[in-house]
């Protein structure tokens, strides 16, 4: 194995949690929409973390052709990201929504490659920056640094978080959803169109990507690759959390966010995502629906 | 433990609960060898469960079940099944991929490892519920009654001793009910004892030798079905408190 | 087709297979034919548990590396042939698979395909760390002449190394013929029809899934074994990656799973397809030939999830 790092110090691992929190919160908005998405339909999309690289690549065009600070075309980029769900359930998801297991998982699959693929072609493989946002620099909390994008990234994932759970619990359309994803037949029964919300779920799920994306875009270097670290991240927040529970999303992001902080500092930086995958497979083993999920 | 001549499964006081909700509370009831029981019992009533506790797919939270004086209380249900015991279930669960002959082959290879002998045997339980025609039918295109009778013939291809049937007429044509009967009637001719729920009371009462009546969970009645459907508390527990005399 | 024509048809076959490299002596027909043979065996190697016996594993990558690792690090370590290095790393990789499986057949479904991923995700990070077995540079296979079949290296002319994919697509094809005949083969289809249906018909389940684990990922490590000894360079990228996890389902899923000739079929059009796209389109093929993929994979999903195999079927029944 590679050289260890400098001894870890309890300020280093206080300045990990906090990383870890953080980033958390952003795992958990992005698990949050794979998590609705399962919900309703039991598809995970594959492909999400495509969607999360699109909206990154939208906000950093916005800014390098019109200027826009990310901050700014947020709410644009969660617009388009919106469409792009409504438009893969219309023109993908409806046609295999019957089909074996299988199929689906290669739906989505053949969509993530077909989207990476296509912004390579098109952007290349360089990485690319959005320079000199609003948002930079670091701040001082109680001795720790805490960079300000990162702050800035984590709490607007906090909130967005916060609201869609709000959405969905609080108001008619919310429930709507719910009762759909709790049973599809007496929820059409009812006279909910059942069609309508599923598209209306894909464009939810994907609009929490995109407003992951936006926020990630003011400090992450942008890549077609980017996506398929944070999608692996999603998809065992989503597994930890319980398929189709957005609530538990939230504490199983901490969760991911957290090992993998500290799993680099402890063991490797290498290794960080193998302490996550790891956790994810003992937690699976334990409760084998994950740790609030029902089967 | 001691097993009474005759009795091949020996229900004891078996508890299951789900959260809250108590799905079986404190069953026992025998079946004895080749006996034919009817379980009965409104919608919720627990039988399914009862079932899956029964073949292995649900552990019991409390109780015991004992197969001809071995007890088979939360093993696995292969295990279960290699003990000679066959089931259907409610929802049913055809292979659908495969053809009728191999649904039943399946079934065969409990006995063989040899394709031909299960070849074999899977025509003759096919042909024993009459779907022998249908052979080289996938699965899907059945119609109900057809896949019901295919579950049957899959399950006698084990040659249990003891067979659960989980609904036998429920979705099933009004034509097809008597030739299902019959063939119910024909499987535990041939000595196989069976435990069948059934909505149907006058098929229940046709063909049981004994019927357990369940409601909310629990044994309310345990007799002959002329007993049983007599009985007050049956009556009360379908029809409510003022129809029991 | 009746069974007489059928013999016939296929030795015929047979013969146009294995005269292929006397008449085609150019070095690129036979690497085509060799690619063609090592996608369609590694296909068919995961066809038997996913296809058949409906365990959807999506890193599947991991078996190949073993294969390739464990030889050549044996030729490099020790001397040992890498026959015998084959040998070794199929047992290595079904004793991978068994300890794999053992947590992760507990799951089903999604779960289950996530959990595949995360342990090939796992393997390869833990790979690219592991200086002593080349790390991120990888292994190279010290060339050794002349060439000899005790060495594994031939490099005159690809004519052996074609003759010995053959001999493993052949091998794998029996394989999955005989188990499809078999009990084995029938319980393996109702595990992937109804996992309760087949426990509650006497069928082991977890025991046959193992089973169906350590067949197809002993057979994947003989592919592993081969394609060191025929590129002889490996490195995690090249042996380990979800790409090649994925590229491996999708042959078998394009040509028809659970069929025994989908594999085939489906590495007989991707290959070329993939090599003419990387020719024809020059220095972006790379991401134009993946964009094909998946477009291709997107459609083979929504109009015919069932593969070449299924078109074909649904053909021949309504001509009668």
């Amino acid at each position: 194995m590679r050289g260890r790092l400098p001894a870890v110090t309890v300020e280093v691992l206080l300045q990990g949690v906090v990383s870890g929190l953080m980033m958390g919160f952003v795992y958990a908005l992005i698990a949050a929409g794979l998590s609705l998405i399962f919900g309703l339909m039991e598809i995970v999309n594959f492909a999400h973390g495509e969607f999360l690289m699109l909206a990154m690549f939208a906000t950093f065009w916005a800014w390098a052709l019109w200027r826009l600070d990310p901050l700014v075309s947020l709410p644009l980029t969660a617009g388009v990201l919106f469409l792009l769900g409504i438009a893969t359930y219309h023109g993908l998801i409806r046609w295999i929504l019957a089909a074996p297991m299988l199929a689906q998982i290669f739906a989505t699959f053949g969509l993530a490659i077909f989207l990476r693929s296509l912004a390579q072609a098109l952007w290349g493989v360089d990485f690319h920056l959005v320079k000199d946002p609003w948002v930079q620099g670091r701040v001082s909390l109680g001795g720790l640094f805490i960079g300000l994008p990162q702050l800035v990234a984590s709490v607007g994932a906090l909130v967005a978080f916060v609201f869609l759970n709000w959405f969905i619990g609080r108001t008619e359309t919310g429930l709507a959803l719910q009762a759909t994803a709790q049973d599809r037949q007496a929820a059409s029964l009812m006279g909910i169109d059942t069609d309508r919300m599923f598209a209306l779920g894909w464009g939810i799920g994907s609009a929490c990507v995109g407003v992951a994306g936006a926020l990630l875009a003011i400090f992450f270097y942008i890549f077609p690759d980017v996506g398929s670290t944070f999608a692996l991240m999603a998809y065992v927040t989503v597994a930890l959390g319980g398929f189709g529970n957005v609530p538990g999303t939230l504490a199983a992001g901490v969760v991911v966010g957290l090992v993998e902080v500290l799993g680099g500092l402890l063991i490797a930086p290498a290794l960080k995502y193998v302490a996550v995958f790891l956790i994810y497979l003992v937690v699976v083993l334990w409760r084998p629906q994950g740790l609030f999920g029902r089967f | 433990m001691s097993a009474q001549p005759g009795t091949l499964l020996d229900v004891r006081g078996v508890t299951k609960r789900f959260g809250g909700l108590v799905a079986n509370k404190d069953i026992s009831f025998r079946v004895s060898h080749g006996e034919l029981v009817g379980i009965i019992g409104p919608n919720g009533a627990g039988k399914s469960t009862l079932f899956d506790v029964l073949t292995g797919f649900q552990p019991p939270d409390s109780g015991a079940v004992i197969l001809d004086g071995e007890p088979i209380t939360s093993r696995r249900p292969d295990e279960i099944s290699r003990r000679g015991v066959g089931r259907t279930f409610q929802k049913l669960k055809p292979f659908n991929q495969m053809t009728v002959l191999e649904n039943v082959m399946v079934g065969a290879f409990q006995k063989t490892g040899d394709p031909a002998e299960a070849h074999a045997r899977a025509l003759e339980c096919l042909h024993q519920v009459g779907l022998k025609d249908k052979a080289q039918a996938h699965a899907r295109v059945l119609s109900t009654g057809q896949r019901k009778r295919l579950e049957m013939a899959r399950a006698l291809a084990i040659r249990p001793r003891l067979l659960l049937l989980d609904e036998v007429t429920g979705g099933v044509d009004q034509g097809s009910i008597p030739g299902l009967i019959e063939l119910v009637r024909a499987m535990n001719a041939g000595g196989v004892a069976m435990l069948v729920i059934e909505h149907n009371m006058r098929v229940i009462m046709g063909i049981s030798h004994r019927v357990v009546a369940l409601h909310l969970g629990e044994v309310i009645c345990d007799g002959p079905p002329q007993a049983v459907v007599n009985d007050r508390r049956v009556i009360e527990a379908y029809l409510g408190g003022a129809y029991a005399r | 087709m009746p069974r007489a024509r059928r013999i016939v048809l296929g030795g015929l076959a047979l013969l146009a297979l294995l005269a292929f490299p006397l008449v085609f002596t150019l070095p690129f027909p036979r690497h085509l034919m060799i690619t063609i043979f090592l996608y369609a065996m590694l296909a068919q190697a995961w066809n038997l548990l996913a296809g058949y016996c409906g365990q959807i594993s999506l890193g599947h990558a991991v078996f190949f590396g073993t294969g390739a690792y464990t030889s050549t690090i044996l030729v490099n370590q020790l001397g040992v042939t890498p026959w015998a290095g084959m040998l070794v790393g199929a047992v290595l990789a079904i004793a991978l698979s068994q300890a794999i499986g053992y947590p992760v057949f507990r799951l089903r479904g999604h779960y289950f395909a996530i959990a595949t991923i995360a342990v090939g995700e796992i393997v390869q990070t833990l790979m690219i760390n592991w200086d002593w077995a080349g790390g991120a540079r990888g292994l190279f296979v010290p060339m050794k002449r002349p060439d000899s079949v005790v060495n594994f290296q031939f490099h005159d002319s690809k004519q052996t190394y074609y003759y010995i994919a053959l001999g493993l697509l052949l091998l794998a094809l029996w394989i999955t013929r005989r188990t499809e005949r078999s009990r084995t083969g029938y319980y393996f289809r109702a595990i992937r029809e109804d996992q309760d249906a087949a426990a509650s018909l006497g069928i082991p389940v977890t025991r046959y899934k193992q089973r169906a684990m350590a067949l197809s990922a002993g057979l994947t490590a003989l592919g592993g074994t081969f394609y060191a000894q025929y590129i002889l360079f490996i490195d995690p990228e090249s042996v380990l990656p979800l790409s090649l996890s994925i590229l491996i389902c999708l042959v078998a899923v394009l040509g028809g799973v659970g069929t025994l000739w989908g594999p085939v079929i489906g590495a007989a059009i991707l290959v070329p397809l993939s090599e003419g796209t990387r020719i024809y389109l020059g220095g972006t093929g790379k991401a134009l030939d993946l964009l094909i993929y998946g477009a291709l994979i997107m459609l083979i999903s929504v109009i015919q999830p069932g593969g070449i195999m299924a078109l074909a079927q649904r053909g021949r029944r309504r001509t009668g």
